[in-house]
């Protein structure tokens, strides 16, 4: 009995540890975007002015509006085909059923600077200009597999009769998917789209590659302001998008439970 | 029913196959077609096509990896990577085991844990790492308030800052399938093995550790292919001097406009991931077949 309390100490300082490793830097970060003073280090006061600067900073709000835009786009974009592939793989036998899911998960395990040149080599093959297009392909195609895997692990809890039930009764198979099959993933869609939605903010490497100089993204130009040095702005703005991606993800977890 | 002419049917798999085509499947071949470029025109298909060119470009383009500049360069990266790999391994292996372990009611919240930083951007958390290790950042101020050193200690731009970076942003990636499999491995198992006589070390090598190995391979998978990658996290922490293949990657792209031996180091890395895949699958299988035997 001695040796397992002494274990469950152990743990639970380990877990703490780890716990403290993952989060220091962050919460450091969040503390530095209100502190008044220019060094960050030193508790100058309370202050938003960081706050202020980075709405006057009108290029890095142009970028951030563009990227939010992108995001929803491009996670709509994915949640749509990604809703009618996992629809189909679960509803249809159909030829290439393997290379389908192959190449979803190709797509999922792929290196991101690997899929990131295999995009660029496509546009320019293709002669389409690098810009919110090219950027708006690449990230519902990245984001693809995730809505695939989040929809279709819902589907295989439904009772597939219901569907059938609707087509006896006379629906079309697009009404009846519509009708009976979207209200009941509705959980999963939505918890599909805000992931989408996080991986496109998230991204650096693919769109480093397929981004073109009309339109500039948030994870752009601030990689571009850090490699210079610290910058009091990007303090805030990280907390911002911070406090973005914790709420998107505290809805999706939301949303997944409530049915389970 | 599949009878019945079902134009939804139709047009869903229309518009699935199109977009995974052209879009997963083209530009895949396109980059291998690009590595067996003869010559580097600076354009991304130039010169003539034909087996025997294509048999040049493969030894040029495939020859200049094991040239000994790019040898020791690959070397160096693939060496970050796997002690990235080894380090998330040592440190998830047992937190992801503790996680399983912890009461039920806690479980949800310590899982929710690991995931957020997988939702947080992951440049601003390199930033935050950054400016917590400057050369005039808070780790060097505690340390030096607390009489532990004298003079600021050089962190950032090195290769460990490298190392420590690649794991704080990929620890969750090694974490969660670990604790997949940890969750699936059931009490009685471990108990019967010992009540056979084994020791905790032998339950742990002839039990846990094979009923483990799917999840230690699906984590190595996720950890150590997006290490090899994510080159800003070496550009903000490690300066130029501890690239990865990432880095030499874009470099050949976007820089030195060399796009055949670019596209063939990536082919390298695809097919590494292959053979990682390969590696899992089999682990899987042996699992399957040890548990109904």
């Amino acid at each position: 009995m001695k040796a397992s309390a002494a274990l469950r100490w152990f743990s639970r300082c380990y877990l703490t540890l780890i716990f403290t490793l993952l989060y220091v830097p962050i919460l450091v970060l969040i503390g530095i975007s209100f502190n008044d003073s220019r060094n960050p280090f030193v508790w100058g006061g309370f202050s938003l002015r960081w706050y202020d600067k980075l709405l006057g900073n009108g290029n890095l709000m142009e970028a951030a509006l563009n990227t939010l835009w992108l995001g929803v786009t491009a996670a709509t974009l994915a949640t749509l085909i990604g809703t009618l592939t996992a629809t189909a793989l679960y509803r249809y036998r159909f030829r290439g059923k393997p290379l389908l899911n192959g190449m979803l998960f190709t797509v999922m395990m792929m290196p991101d600077i690997v899929m990131a040149i295999a995009f660029l080599a496509l546009f320019i093959a293709l002669g389409i200009q690098l810009g919110y297009f090219s950027l708006l392909v690449s990230h519902a195609t990245f984001c693809l597999p995730f809505v695939v895997i989040t929809v279709y692990s819902r589907l295989t809890g439904i009772n597939p009769q219901l569907l059938e039930a609707a087509r006896d009764l006379g629906a079309s198979e697009a009404r009846a998917v519509w009708h009976v099959l979207v209200p009941a993933l509705m959980p999963a869609i939505a918890s599909g789209w805000l992931l989408s939605f996080t991986l496109s903010l998230d991204d650096v490497v693919i769109s480093t590659f397929v981004t073109g100089p009309t339109f500039d993204v948030l994870p752009l130009r601030i990689y571009s302001m850090v490699r210079l040095g610290l910058k009091p702005e990007v303090n805030a703005l990280a907390t911002l998008l911070l406090g973005l991606s914790l709420c998107l993800l505290l809805i999706s977890q939301l949303l997944l439970k409530e049915k389970k | 029913m599949s009878l019945v002419r079902n134009p939804f049917k139709t047009a869903t798999l229309t518009i699935i196959w199109g977009w995974l085509i052209v879009l997963v499947l083209a530009p895949t071949l396109l980059v291998v077609l690009v590595s067996l470029m003869p010559e580097n025109t600076g354009q991304l298909l130039g010169g003539e096509l034909s087996l025997s060119t294509l048999w040049q470009g493969f030894l040029t383009n495939y020859g200049q990896m094991i040239s000994p500049v790019y040898l020791s360069v690959f070397g160096h990266s693939l060496w970050i990577g796997l002690i990235t790999t080894l380090i998330c391994l040592l440190l998830g292996y047992p937190f992801a085991w503790m996680i399983s372990r912890a009461s039920p009611r806690l479980q949800p919240l310590l899982l929710l844990l690991v995931i957020i930083p997988f939702w947080t951007n992951s440049l601003i958390r390199i930033y935050a790492l950054r400016t917590l290790i400057a050369t005039r950042g808070l780790l060097n101020d505690v340390l030096m308030n607390l009489g532990l050193i004298d003079a600021p200690l050089r962190l950032l731009y090195t290769e460990e800052a490298v190392i420590v970076g690649l794991v704080y942003m990929l620890l969750p990636f090694m974490i969660l399938p670990l604790y997949a499999v940890f969750e699936q491995l059931s009490r009685p198992t471990l108990e019967a093995a010992r009540d056979l006589g084994a020791n905790g070390l032998a339950t742990f090598r002839h039990i846990v550790l094979p009923l483990t190995m799917p999840g230690i391979i699906a984590g190595v998978l996720l950890v150590f292919l997006p290490a090899m990658g994510m080159f800003y996290v070496s550009d903000l922490l490690g300066g130029s001097r501890h690239p990865l293949i990432g880095n030499i990657i874009k470099g050949q792209f976007l820089q030195a406009n060399n796009w055949t031996f670019g596209a063939a180091i990536s082919v390298m890395l695809t097919l590494v991931m292959a053979f990682l895949l390969l590696a899992y699958y089999r682990s899987v299988k042996l699992f399957k077949r040890e548990v109904t035997l």
